[in-house]
């Protein structure tokens, strides 16, 4: 079950994906919002790290289709009253089931009590026969026929030759996303729309396939129809647990990006540089993370690493304790690069204490001494041009404050170049200290970018008060921005710091971006 | 390497007999087996750091090295930490080919995973060559003595029936794990090392890719080993 050789990126699912090279003469010290992707403070000089982050539109783009053959079909959807029924009688299902709910799981909670149902977001995935896989709260055998009454609802609906996408009701969203052979249902009481609730199905997804491959997958269930898949991915909820946690609190998920360790250019040259030193035949991705931050990429040429994919990585590593005891080896899809096989990553920390962790992804199973020998060179090689402990003293500020933007009444911000796939923002400020402030924040930029990228009615720019913090979001075929002012500041205020802050990156720009990625 | 350069744990220091020659240094590939949440990583643990830490499910697997000194011969133990869940199964053959020592792990308060171990020692016995990999069957987890579902005796006995050696051990507490470790050295290079060729020899920087190293392990190779 191998990966093959890497497949080139002509042959990826999306044609269009491959980055183009741009030809960057002008950078322009001052940039305007005008400006054409490719140019955007944090744009690469030579070409992208990833495949093309338009990303967003990327993800959702299978979900369109579905939205394209449903217009297609003759038969509307259910109206939502003749649903609503059914959703009803859930409750009636899930008291019956409760009582043989067996009591071995930590998560364990009563699911007929308020407290389960009062729950922001559930995510619930289940096989095409019903079978529970996964559930956000609760164990997944006291949710069996409630999950029953899910894929009942889905096939109901495809009998009729329809597809059902959500369900709105009761200040509730119910959306579903049928992957065969997969169901995943999320039960939302955010104000999210179903286009991002599906995205964020659509990682949930792609984090199963990335432990187990779609090919393992189909052939499962191609011979066994009602396989409890629970047994293979037994010990690794942890993974979807903190994945969902993430969609909630990462702005990388929600940019469709990742963020970098800010680091003067000459040391991040020089890690880059020796990584790429460090290479081997079937070495295709060689990753450096701080934390969640990245602090370099060294690719195959013509290979290019997907942000979902690496966003799941990411989620792979700082999920797992595991990889602080010598050095990890392990079999894992990259979804987005290829479904059908397993790459080999080895992955390790460059010191048990440090936050530096070293991802090196190969195409053969048994290289493992390869990727440690890598290691070693890389370490060697960073040593002796004493790049290593200006990197660990970069390490002591990930992070820089907002104040030094030097815009008034400017409390955060995101900022993401989108021909890099790359974005930044400040620490968040003594206001925004809280878990749950800093999860209501991220809501707040999840509503803006729902409304920017709404399906049918996309915005470019945005300005909306609130009781607690005035917002402001900008599109451009360059970047996305969204800046959080405090309830002092003004829209004219706003309008102006869009271009003060575009020439803070501007000028910063080498230090928080990775401008020249290479390749080995 | 310089100063600051993060170091391999277990990393050998050229060690003099009492005669003051200088003691060789044999690989030992040891292999951890068993079903999940036996406890095979924090085993692992306290094998190479003397320490206990909870942690999170390994993830495919764990190489970790630590060094034991016997009185003639520095033995480098190459710790293959395997995941214990089903979906990992299919690549632990590569872990465990070629083995010197394997440990078949279960937890005395679980008795699915005593069965689950016996699993493991059949996989294993299609495989492994005779006296060129010593079994150890390890009761972990000896300080849940009163929720205990499998005794001392049907341990020991599962391990007399199938020529295993028999422990039990508490990586929580640590008991018996170093004993462990030193058994399982002594044994590996009674039955392995003393054979001309069972073990090579460890050099500073060892290259050459799993396949490469099982194969030199097995057949040997121009590391001799002994006078």
């Amino acid at each position: 079950m191998d990966a093959e050789a890497p497949r080139a990126a002509v042959s990826w699912e999306n044609g269009t994906l491959a980055p183009v090279d741009h030809l960057r003469s002008d950078r322009a010290d001052s940039p305007t919002p005008g400006l054409v992707e490719g140019t955007e403070p944090g744009a690469g000089q030579k070409s992208a790290m990833f495949v093309r982050a338009q990303s967003f539109e990327d993800l959702t783009a299978e979900s369109e289709e579905l939205i394209q053959r449903e217009a297609q079909l003759d038969k509307p959807i259910e109206s939502a009253e003749e649903l609503e029924v059914l959703v009803g009688e859930k409750s009636i299902e899930e008291q019956h089931n409760n009582d043989v709910a067996s009591e071995n799981r930590t998560k364990e909670e009563d699911v007929s009590s308020e407290a389960w149902r009062s729950h922001r977001k559930h995510v619930f995935v289940l096989s095409e026969a019903g079978k529970p896989i996964y559930s956000r709260y609760g164990t997944e055998e006291a949710l069996s026929s409630t999950m029953g009454v899910m894929m009942a609802l889905v096939s109901f609906v495809e009998a009729e030759k329809n597809i059902i996408r959500s369900i709105h009701a009761d200040g509730c969203k119910v959306v579903f996303l049928a992957k065969s052979p997969l169901v995943l249902v999320g039960v939302s009481r955010t104000c999210q729309s179903d286009k991002e609730l599906l995205r964020e199905l659509q990682y949930i997804y792609y984090q199963i396939v990335s432990l187990l491959t779609l090919t393992q997958l189909n052939h499962i269930f191609q011979h066994k129809q009602n396989y409890d898949l629970r047994r293979l991915l037994a010990g690794s909820e942890y993974l979807t647990d903190n994945l969902l946690h993430r969609l909630d609190r990462d702005p990388g998920l929600l940019l469709s990006a990742v963020t970098c360790l800010p680091l003067p250019s000459s040391t991040r040259d020089v890690v880059s540089s020796s990584l790429q030193a460090a290479k081997a035949k079937n070495l295709v991705f060689s990753i450096l993370l701080a934390g969640d931050r990245l602090v370099t990429l060294v690719r195959k040429k013509d290979q290019f690493l997907h942000h979902i994919d690496l966003n799941l990585v990411f989620n792979l590593v700082g999920s797992s304790s595991s990889f602080r005891e010598g050095e990890g080896w392990t079999p894992i899809c990259l979804p987005k690069f290829n479904t059908a096989g397993f790459f080999h990553a080895h992955i390790s920390y460059l010191e048990p204490a440090s936050d530096l962790c070293l991802i090196l992804v190969s195409t053969d199973r048994e290289d493992f001494f390869n990727m440690s020998d890598c290691k070693q060179r890389f370490l060697e090689r960073l040593n002796k041009r004493s790049a290593y402990q200006s990197l660990k003293e970069a390490l002591k500020c990930p992070s820089y404050s907002v104040e030094q933007v030097g815009i008034p009444e400017l409390r955060h911000f995101l900022y993401k170049s989108k021909s890099s796939g790359l974005y930044t923002s400040p620490a968040y400020p003594v206001v925004y200290q809280t878990d749950e402030e800093q999860e209501r924040l991220m809501g707040l930029y999840q509503d803006l970018h729902s409304r920017l990228h709404h399906p049918t009615r996309p915005l470019r720019s945005l300005y909306r008060c609130t009781e607690s913090e005035n917002l402001m979001a900008w599109v451009t075929s360059g970047f996305e921005l969204y800046l959080c002012f405090s309830p002092l500041g003004t829209k004219a205020l706003a309008v102006s710091a869009v271009t003060k802050l575009l020439k803070w990156i501007r000028k910063e720009e080498d230090r928080l971006f990775i401008l020249s990625p290479l390749t080995y | 390497m310089g100063e600051n350069l993060p170091r391999v744990p277990g990393g050998a220091r050229l060690r003099c007999d009492t005669l003051g020659r200088p003691v060789q240094t044999l690989r030992v590939k040891m292999v951890l087996l068993g079903g999940s949440g036996v406890g095979k990583s924090t085993l692992a643990q306290r094998f190479v750091k003397d320490e206990f830490r909870m942690t999170t499910p390994t993830v495919g697997c764990a190489y970790l090295t630590r060094v034991v000194h016997l009185s003639n011969v520095s033995l480098r133990f190459e710790i293959w930490d395997t995941a214990g869940q089903e979906k990992y199964h299919s690549v632990t053959p590569l872990y465990y080919r070629g083995a010197h020592a394997a440990l078949l792990v279960y937890d005395i308060s679980k008795r699915e995973t005593f069965i689950r171990a016996q699993v493991w020692l059949k996989e294993l016995e299609k495989h492994y060559i005779e006296g060129s990999t010593v079994v150890w069957l390890v009761g972990n987890k000896g300080d849940l003595e009163e929720d205990r579902q499998v005794s001392v005796q049907e341990g020991q006995g599962l391990a007399n029936d199938r020529g295993l050696f028999f422990i039990e051990t508490s990586a929580l507490s640590g008991d018996q794990v170093s004993n462990l470790l030193i058994d399982v050295a002594h044994r590996v290079y009674e039955c392995t090392g003393a054979q001309q060729g069972g073990l090579s020899e460890w050099q500073e920087a060892p290259l050459g890719d799993l396949h490469h190293r099982d194969t030199s392990s097995l057949m040997t190779s121009c590391c001799k080993v002994g006078p």
